[in-house]
C-alpha cells in the first residue's frame, strides 16, 4: 500500500503519515466490523448451544434430518453440506487468489479471480436453499402428540418409514378452510395428507412398524424404539400428522432445532448473498478499471475479508449444526 | 509487516492452505458418516472424543482461513490480538454461562418429562 500513500495521504486518517497499527483506515475498520459480526454469530451460535444443552435428551440427531443429495433418493447423510463446504473454501481461495492478483497489480487475474469467487458464492447459496427446500418439505412424516412430542415411526430393522409407505387415505369430509369458502376474513394451513386416526388404523395393520420417541438412548447415542404396545399407547395421544418443519412444527423432532436452523443459516446465507452483492460491484469496479487508476487494490483486499470472514461462520455452523 | 513481499506471489502458499483445509475437512466429513463407535461411544471429558476432534479440527480450521487467507498473519502484533484477543475472551465468557445455563435447566427439567402414556 506504499504506492497510494502519497496519493491519499490526506484521506488516511488526517494525521499526516501516521497509521495507527500500520493499517489503513478502511482496513481496521472492516476488521473491527468482523469482530462485531462474529460476536452476532457466536450470540447465535452459544444460543442453539444453550438450547441443545437444556434438552440434551431429545434434541434431534442431525444424520437424521439432512441426509438428502439432489436428483438421487437414498439415505446419505453429511455428504451434500461437505460439498457446500468445499464449495465455499474454494471460492475464499479464488478470492484471496484475487487479492494476491490485486497486490501485483494484475487487472485481468484479479478481474477473474473475482468472478470465480461470485459464481462459487452463487453455488453455495443456491445449495443453502435447495437445502432449506428440502428441509421445509421433509422426508418422512411424523405425528405430533397432545404434549407437543414428535413421534417417527420405524420398520422393524429399525429405519425410518414414510407415512405414504403405510398410511391408507379415506374419504375426506373435512375441506380445507380458505377465504372463498367459509367465512371471508380466516383461512387455515392446507391440511394434512392424513389425519391421525387413519394413521393409527394403519399401524394396527402393520406389525412390523414401531414408534420411535425423541428420547436418545445415550449408550447407543440413537433415538429410543419402542414396543408395540407401548407404541399405541403413544399413538393414540396423537394430535396432528406432520410433514416437513416450519417455524411451529418439526417432523424431525424438537421446533427449536428448526428455528435455529432457520434462523442461523438464514442469517448466514444472507451474508453469503450480501457477500456476493459486494464482490460483484468491486468486480466491475476492477473491470473498469477503478483500481488500477487509483493504484492499489486495497478494496478487493477489504471486500476479501468479509468473504472469508462469511467462509469462517460456515465453519463453525458446519461443526455444530452437521458434526457434533 | 512485508510489505516488500506484497509485490511478489504467494500462489504457493495459498494452494497449501487450501489443501490443508480440504484434508481437515474430509478428515470431518468421513468419520462425520462413518462415526467409530469407540470414539462416538465412548466420553472423555464430559463428551465424546469424535466431539473434541470436531471442535478441534475447527479451531485449526479457523486458524488457517484467519491466519493465511485473512492475511491476520501480516498485521500488527497488537493489532491483530485487539481482534483475537477480545473476541476469544467474550466467546469464552459467553459460552461457559450459557452452557453451564441449559445443562442446569436440563438437569431440574428432563426428570418432569413424561415418556410412558
Amino acid at each position: 500500500m506504499e504506492a497510494t500513500a502519497a496519493a491519499a495521504k490526506e484521506l488516511t486518517w488526517g494525521g499526516g503519515k501516521a497509521k495507527p497499527f500500520s493499517a489503513s483506515y478502511g482496513k481496521m475498520m472492516i476488521w473491527f466490523f468482523i469482530m462485531s459480526d462474529a460476536l452476532t454469530f457466536s450470540g447465535f451460535i452459544i444460543a442453539y448451544g444453550a438450547m441443545r444443552f437444556k434438552f440434551l435428551e431429545t434434541w434431534p440427531i442431525a444424520d437424521e434430518v439432512f441426509t438428502h443429495i439432489p436428483f438421487v433418493h437414498g439415505n446419505f447423510p453429511m455428504l451434500y453440506v461437505a460439498f457446500m463446504t468445499f464449495v465455499l473454501i474454494f471460492s475464499s481461495v479464488t478470492m484471496v487468489l484475487a487479492v494476491d492478483a490485486g497486490h501485483q497489480m494484475k487487472k485481468t487475474k484479479v478481474a477473474w479471480y473475482m468472478f470465480a469467487t461470485i459464481i462459487g458464492g452463487a453455488i453455495f447459496v443456491g445449495s443453502q436453499a435447495w437445502e432449506w427446500k428440502t428441509f421445509i418439505n421433509g422426508s418422512y412424516g411424523a405425528v405430533q402428540m397432545y404434549d407437543g412430542k414428535i413421534i417417527q415411526f420405524v420398520d422393524a430393522s429399525g429405519h425410518q418409514v414414510t407415512l405414504d409407505s403405510f398410511v391408507v387415505t379415506h374419504h375426506k369430509d373435512r375441506e380445507q378452510h380458505l377465504a372463498n369458502n367459509g367465512l371471508w376474513y380466516a383461512e387455515e394451513a392446507s391440511l394434512p395428507i392424513f389425519t391421525v386416526a387413519e394413521v393409527s388404523e394403519a399401524f394396527k395393520r402393520h406389525p412390523e412398524l414401531s414408534v420411535r420417541t425423541e428420547k436418545i438412548n445415550f449408550d447407543m447415542k440413537s433415538k429410543e424404539i419402542l414396543s408395540r404396545d407401548a407404541s399405541l399407547k403413544y399413538l393414540a395421544e396423537g394430535k396432528a400428522v406432520i410433514t416437513g418443519a416450519d417455524l411451529k412444527v418439526n417432523e424431525y423432532g424438537k421446533n427449536l432445532f428448526a428455528n435455529f436452523f432457520f434462523f442461523i443459516t438464514g442469517f448466514h446465507g444472507f451474508h453469503v448473498f450480501s457477500g456476493i452483492v459486494f464482490n460483484i460491484i468491486i468486480f466491475f469496479n476492477v473491470i473498469l478499471g477503478n483500481y488500477e487508476r487509483r493504484g492499489s487494490y486495497e478494496m478487493v483486499e477489504k471486500v476479501g475479508l468479509y468473504w472469508h470472514f462469511v467462509d469462517l461462520v460456515w465453519v463453525f455452523v458446519f461443526t455444530f449444526f452437521y458434526l457434533v | 509487516m512485508a510489505h516488500e513481499a506484497e509485490h511478489t506471489s504467494h500462489t504457493a502458499l495459498i494452494w497449501k492452505v487450501f489443501i490443508f483445509l480440504s484434508i481437515i475437512t474430509l478428515v470431518e466429513v468421513v468419520l462425520g458418516i462413518y462415526k467409530p463407535a469407540s470414539l462416538h461411544l465412548s466420553s472423555f471429558l464430559g463428551t465424546s472424543p469424535l466431539n473434541w476432534i470436531f471442535l478441534i479440527l475447527t479451531l485449526v480450521k479457523a486458524y488457517g482461513i484467519t491466519w493465511y487467507f485473512m492475511h491476520m498473519i501480516d498485521e500488527k502484533k497488537w493489532f491483530r490480538r485487539s481482534i483475537v484477543w477480545t473476541s476469544i475472551f467474550l466467546l469464552c465468557y459467553l459460552t461457559a454461562l450459557l452452557l453451564i445455563e441449559g445443562s442446569y435447566i436440563d438437569g431440574i427439567m428432563s426428570p418432569y418429562t413424561k415418556w410412558d402414556y
